[in-house]
């Protein structure tokens, strides 16, 4: 054990399954160097709990590069802990101190729910995409990039929206768990560019239908969402979406 | 909830404008005047009508917004630091309005039933003189200044949310409304938390 090395004490939640109640559960961590990431001091404390005996805790990761949205931590009252503008992997434990005690919780949505511990069922997003996230084309040889001009603006606002990475930090945060920031990135990416813009009003439609149906909340316009996004997707968004939706909801060629 | 909301904001500019009349201090002659076209003009007594129906619609999109919204989070979380990503007023706008709507139970007690009594009984009836009645007691004064205070916050939050909701964003604009909803909510809350102050005190006379 290094100098500057700390001990902390979590409290983390622990469940079966959807189906059971859980409970929150006290852990040690000591000896936690300040430069590994929240999810290497979550490491350490299941190597130590496999070593003697008992049950890690299970929680999502995959890339631990803040790229891949897995890694559903809502830390002392905040998804992704208490920085700005990252997820769970790129959060250093030099952001506590010595003896702090940290509670880490699931993301909280009924469209959410615990597979185990910290893990979540976050599926109701990709039925969400299979609803209208999408460009429908012909398959066939790839087209001459220049073929279709989009302006560098356009482009830009499209790839901002695109880079939501769906870890679902909007819903947690929200008071309401609603999935707007979401599901207004998605929509925009795609409404923003020609090849998105032929089925923009279908899409907008049925998307948000089906975040209807899957019981997420309503935007109540607090920001919190965008303010804790780890990628920063904006506000715009979702006003971008209701615009969208109200005009396809009066003007839809459709009964 | 939005349009329905600037739909109350337009009405509470009618009503800030015509109070305002008192400021005059010229013994309630030109707010009463006004008080008496409102209270007999046919356009203003359908304008009533839907001005009620308006604030029951926003009530009931309310409570069924927040019932909803309830339901999409059946396990709450154990810890939360709301005021680190969002202002504490944004997330209580029901705290909110629900006080405003007690607050609306006394002030329709106060001016709109007996000026209603009065219309109905053909009588002749000195709103001024109500008014200078209900804000000679400290108690009402203090109820008033509760009333204004939850709707300056519950302006500073609907104001701009409106715009949002109705999906008016626009880079050149939205800095714009913003401004002006903070503005429009300090000077139309200031203008009726006045009232009842300078009454009190006796500079209204």
């Amino acid at each position: 054990m290094s100098h500057g090395n700390m001990n902390l004490t979590l409290k983390v939640w622990k469940q079966k399954n959807k189906d059971t109640k859980g409970r929150f559960e006290t852990y040690d961590a000591k000896g936690i160097s300040p430069d590994m990431s929240f999810l290497e001091m979550f490491d350490v404390v299941n190597e130590q709990l496999i070593s003697s005996g008992k049950e890690p805790i299970a929680f999502d990761h995959d890339c631990r590069e803040g790229i891949c949205g897995m890694c559903s931590m809502y830390i002392n009252g905040r998804p992704h802990g208490p920085k700005g503008g990252i997820t769970t992997c790129q959060l250093h434990m030099r952001s506590f101190k010595n003896g702090d005690t940290i509670v880490v919780e699931p993301w909280r949505s009924a469209a959410f729910p615990v597979i185990k511990d910290l893990a979540v069922d976050r599926s109701s997003f990709d039925r969400i995409m299979s609803a209208g996230g999408f460009v429908s084309v012909n398959t066939g040889n790839a087209k001459d990039a220049n073929n279709i001009l989009i302006p560098k603006d356009d482009a830009d606002t499209a790839f901002d929206a695109a880079a939501c990475i769906g870890c679902g930090a909007c819903v947690a945060a929200c008071k309401n768990s609603s999935a707007m920031l979401f599901v207004s990135a998605k929509v925009s990416q795609l409404s923003l560019l020609p090849q998105g813009k032929i089925e923009k009003q279908d899409r907008v439609l049925n998307m948000v239908k089906q975040m209807d149906e899957e019981g997420f909340g309503n935007c109540t316009n607090t920001g919190a969402c965008e303010a804790e996004c780890p990628k920063s997707i904006s506000l715009e968004n979702i006003a971008r979406m209701n615009r969208e939706y109200l005009g396809a909801s009066f003007t839809q060629n459709k009964v | 909830m939005g349009l329905t909301g600037l739909f109350l904001i337009s009405f509470l500019v009618v009503h800030v404008t015509l109070n305002s009349f008192i400021f005059f201090n010229d013994g309630g002659a030109s707010f009463n005047a006004g008080a008496d076209f409102m209270a007999h003009n046919p356009v203003v007594r359908i304008l009533e009508i839907g001005l009620f129906a308006g604030l029951l619609l926003h009530i009931f999109q309310a409570l069924l917004l927040t019932l909803e919204n309830r339901k999409a989070r059946p396990t709450p979380y154990q810890v939360v630091n709301g005021g680190a990503n969002s202002s504490w007023y944004s997330r209580s706008m029901g705290i909110l309005g629900s006080l405003l709507l007690l607050f609306l139970v006394v002030h329709l007690g106060n001016f709109w039933v007996p000026t209603k009594i009065a219309v109905f009984s053909h009588a002749e009836h000195d709103t001024f003189a109500g008014m200078k009645e209900v804000f000679a007691q400290w108690y009402f004064v203090a109820i008033y200044l509760v009333g204004v205070i939850s709707l300056l916050y519950h302006l500073l939050h609907g104001f701009q949310s409106a715009f949002q909701s109705l999906g008016l964003n626009h880079k050149k604009y939205t800095p714009l409304i913003k401004k002006t909803g903070i503005w429009f909510s300090i000077i139309v809350c200031a203008l009726f938390a006045a009232m009842p102050v300078t009454m009190f005190l006796g500079i209204i006379k």
